[in-house]
């Protein structure tokens, strides 16, 4: 069995800039495994442009920012392995892949970085009731079959969520010559960033429906008809509003969820609310010497804070490979009111200069503060105009704001 | 002419077809959708019941008694997942408690084995079951099986042994008799001496081409919901309800594949096709199952559907012929998934000439199933054909290899749904998200059809709408 210092799984952004990271940290013993024939992950599929404005400060398409990822890899001469799925990891690092040159296959490794990406909720998690025919899928599976296989899977389309993926497929849709009659959101507010509610439904005189949602599916084999209605302030539908709909297609940007099957497998403490593990500043799980980032971790707006995930959890995995780490000073960081989630959620502030908390908050706010607290002292105050739970905020503490560490607190509050 | 002619092919067409395989008959199964188990077999609870519950000496009992004891074997010579779990009634009020006790006087009569147990034991062997469980009446026999498996296997197995089946074929019109009957199709005219009806919800209908109406078919609609693995000792045993004058009450059980399923309500509908969930009665679902486990997370679920019991005005199974050389086997509700081998064998009966066949084969090639194999057991297959290798499915680690044997066998998958019946992509938590384009592209090329000609489901489902770019087709 061949052992590595450092296996990362998922080639996409964040495992390319783990373990471009890694390397550049001292790290050469590497294996990163791709299932898929090349890397760059969903990348490939986002053809659309606005992609790498951190990173590059040039708007790229997604398969030019994945081609730009991965020749840095390419360029350190890291081990790869395309078209192999991982299928198991043991608690002592012990991890299966298999492919079609070399079957099964078991590796192993001091430390693993799981970047596996994400999946779409389907129909069926959300249940959305009616009978069962073709044309009802994910909006990032329509964005295969058109981008990948150069297919169109419909003709008359409607969008049940609003999501980026499925604002992004509604102008992509209406290029290819379907009629896209509108996307429902069952939010008050839409969970899509701005500037793809403006050039991907305004521009193209999409309606957006909030506060609505599909409240039953038509058709025997194929989609006829879809019944949407409006929702009240506990999300339960309204009687007397609803509104047939003649579509062939109903995509679903319903949410996206981390996808873990491997180390969830392995016992590895989940988030409640982003569903991706646990992790620390050095983005280590509950399990030492397992990493995560990137969308895996928790579902990101863009993909330039994948990479400067990835870039982390590759620092942070060399790091524990040399036995750099320090585990015994951890203290909790918590979410406040207003704030749905922090991540990390524990700190050891001997392993870093500076700590950055990203957020998410619960609901739209115009100015306020955002009030980073150690026990019940505030160590920091922001004023924002704005925040919506459509981008993810972060707030960066300075270590000399750290000391004296009970635990800390971020909250948002009305201005 | 053949000399059978069976018109459906669910579990009890396919159960008769494969019988009739054992003899040598001409036989052919006459079906109207674009695959076998598109009915009542494709949707219901999958479970092998115990037959202690139908009232004793009706054909229901009678069938399920013996039935149930068939599955071992058929299951060892199909390779069909199948696994005796056991089933437990329970019951949560006093009252309930008085029918578990009339529940072991009719398992008595019926010959099948029962233990009531107390609170605390319920407790022990199933530790998460409802606090609020008395007393439960434990069925060791009962068991779980994969419905589309098995439907799938039997016909497999009967084509193997020489049975015709034919796919897309709707009967029009129904005549002749006994000897010479004539059954007009969307497809063809054929003739038979001997037609059998084993057409689900619509028995009633093919029956009343040719003969007299003497009894109805009624929908019976049943919803469920279905949960993603998550842990395979959440429960062990098939859990029901006590059964009330509305039929058997929900159930909580594990399916063969360690998912889990809810359900099923239980409503009469006026049409045949309405396999339709709706919120109001999923939401009862949800409450009945209640009383059997106290906390379901149901941000597990992964699907819901609906399938539609076979219900007749005769209250139980039809199985006769009332007129010489045609049989009616219908209204077979449950417990019809544990009964069809047993009324294969009674149905066979009818056909008179009939000699046994020497090449007859009860097994049929085993499926190839990666996860359950060792490394080396793996690796010997990749060898013989790397696409054993590739996995498509990642949410149930299904390779392309057990894909394509699927397509590519007696009964084989034509389409994303027959391939999701026979080897399960698409039945993981992406329901499809992920794997749906390489099946479609799997059997574009192993069908040889063009990607536009590729169904999911249904016929007219095609799973794309046209090539982009304005370039030809092909």
């Amino acid at each position: 069995m061949t052992n590595y210092d450092l296996i990362i799984i998922g080639g996409g952004s964040g495992g390319i800039a783990a373990a471009v990271s890694a390397y550049d940290n001292g790290i050469s013993s590497i294996l990163l495994i791709e299932k898929e024939a090349y890397l760059g992950g969903i990348l490939l599929q986002c053809i659309h442009n606005g992609f790498g404005l951190h990173t590059y400060k040039e708007e790229l398409t997604g398969p030019e920012y994945a081609n730009r990822a991965s020749s840095e890899l390419l360029k350190r001469k890291i081990n790869y392995k395309l078209n192999s799925m991982v299928i198991d990891i043991t608690p002592d690092f012990v991890v299966t892949y298999t492919n079609k040159e070399e079957g099964y296959q078991q590796v192993k490794a001091k430390a693993i970085i799981c970047a596996t990406g994400c999946s779409e909720r389907s129909r069926g998690a959300i249940a959305i009731p009616g009978d069962r025919p073709q044309g009802v899928m994910s909006a990032g599976q329509a964005q295969k079959y058109l981008n990948i296989e150069g297919y169109m899977v419909g003709k008359k389309v409607f969008i049940l969520g609003s999501g980026d993926i499925g604002l992004i497929m509604a102008r992509r849709m209406v290029l290819e010559g379907a009629e896209v009659l509108g996307v429902a959101e069952i939010m008050p507010y839409s969970n899509g960033l701005n500037r793809n509610i403006v050039q991907c439904l305004n521009d193209y005189n999409i309606p957006l429906y909030l506060s609505h949602t599909v409240k039953e599916i038509k058709g025997q084999g194929k989609l006829e008809k879809i019944v949407i209605c409006k929702v009240d302030d506990k999300l339960q539908y309204i009687d007397g509003t609803e509104q047939e709909i003649s579509v062939d297609t109903l995509l679903l940007s319903v949410g996206l969820i981390p996808s873990n099957p491997l180390i969830e497998n392995l016992g590895v403490e989940i988030h409640p609310r982003t569903k991706g593990p646990i992790v620390d500043e050095s983005y280590q799980t509950s399990i030492p010497g397992i990493f995560s980032c990137g969308n895996s971790l928790h579902v990101h707006d863009l993909v330039d804070f994948v990479s400067l995930e990835g870039k982390k959890a590759g620092f942070f995995a060399a790091k524990y490979i040399k036995n750099e780490l320090c585990t015994n000073q951890k203290v909790d960081i918590k979410n406040g009111v207003g704030v749905s989630y922090v991540l990390p959620t524990q700190v050891d502030i001997q392993n870093i200069d500076e700590l950055q908390i990203n957020f998410r908050c619960v609901k739209p706010f115009k100015t306020c503060y955002i009030i980073v607290k150690n026990g019940d002292k505030v160590i920091k105050t922001i004023k924002k105009p704005y925040l919506v739970p459509s981008e993810m905020e972060k707030v960066v503490i300075k270590k000399d704001l750290l000391q004296n560490l009970d635990y800390l607190t971020v909250e948002v509050v009305d201005g | 002419m053949y000399d059978v002619i069976i018109i459906g092919a669910g579990v009890i067409g396919a159960s008769i077809a494969r019988e009739l395989s054992k003899y040598t008959l001409k036989v052919l199964v006459i079906e109207k959708e674009n695959d076998v188990c598109e009915g009542t077999t494709s949707a219901n609870s999958a479970i092998i019941h115990s037959g202690y519950d139908p009232e004793p000496n009706t054909k229901k009992a009678y069938y399920n008694v013996l039935g149930n004891k068939m599955y071992d074997k058929i299951c060892q010579e199909l390779d069909v997942s199948f696994r005796r779990n056991g089933s437990i009634t329970i019951a949560v009020d006093d009252e309930e408690a008085k029918i578990l006790d009339e529940l072991v006087e009719r398992a008595r009569l019926n010959n099948v084995e029962v233990k009531i147990l107390n609170q605390q034991e319920l407790q022990e062997i199933e530790p998460n079951i409802t606090k609020k469980a008395i007393k439960g009446l434990l069925a060791p026999t009962a068991g779980i099986i994969n419905p589309f498996e098995l439907n799938v296997a039997l016909m497999e197995n009967a084509m193997d042994n020489g049975v015709e089946l034919s796919l897309n074929d709707k009967v029009l019109k129904i005549s002749g008799e006994f000897g010479n009957y004539q059954v007009n199709t969307t497809k063809s005219v054929y003739h038979s001496k001997y037609l059998i009806n084993a057409s689900g919800v619509f028995g009633d209908e093919i029956n009343d081409t040719i003969n007299k109406s003497y009894f109805e078919i009624k929908a019976r609609k049943g919803e469920y919901f279905v949960l993603d693995h998550f842990d395979n000792d959440f429960i062990k045993h098939t859990l029901f309800n006590v059964p009330s004058s509305k039929g058997k009450g929900v159930i909580v059980a594990p399916t063969t594949s360690y998912n889990y399923i809810v359900g099923p309500s239980s409503e009469f509908v006026d049409s045949k096709d309405d396999v339709s969930t709706d919120y109001i009665t999923l939401n009862q679902i949800k409450k009945s199952a209640t009383n059997l486990v106290d906390n379901i997370d149901y941000s597990k679920q992964i699907r819901q559907f609906a399938g539609l019991r076979a219900v007749s005005s005769t209250k139980d199974f039809v199985i006769d012929s009332p007129k010489k050389g045609f049989i009616n086997v219908t209204g077979i509700q449950s417990p019809g998934l544990t009964a069809a081998p047993a009324i294969a064998i009674d149905v066979a009966k009818f056909i008179e000439e009939k000699e046994l066949k020497v090449t007859y084969n009860p097994r049929r090639k085993p499926i190839v199933r990666m996860k359950n194999l060792s490394l080396e057991e793996r690796n010997a297959l990749v060898k013989q054909d790397p696409r054993y290798g590739n996995i498509i499915c990642r949410c149930e680690k299904i390779s392309e290899g057990e894909i394509v044997d699927a397509i590519n066998r007696n009964c084989g998958a034509t389409t994303v749904k027959g391939v999701k019946k026979r080897v399960r992509p698409g039945f993981g938590k992406c329901q499809g998200g992920f794997c749906e384009v390489s099946v479609v592209n799997i059997l574009s090329r192993e069908l040889n059809k063009n990607i536009l000609d590729i169904e999911y489901g249904k016929k007219g489902s095609n799973v794309v709408s046209n090539k982009m770019g304005g370039a030809s087709n092909d």
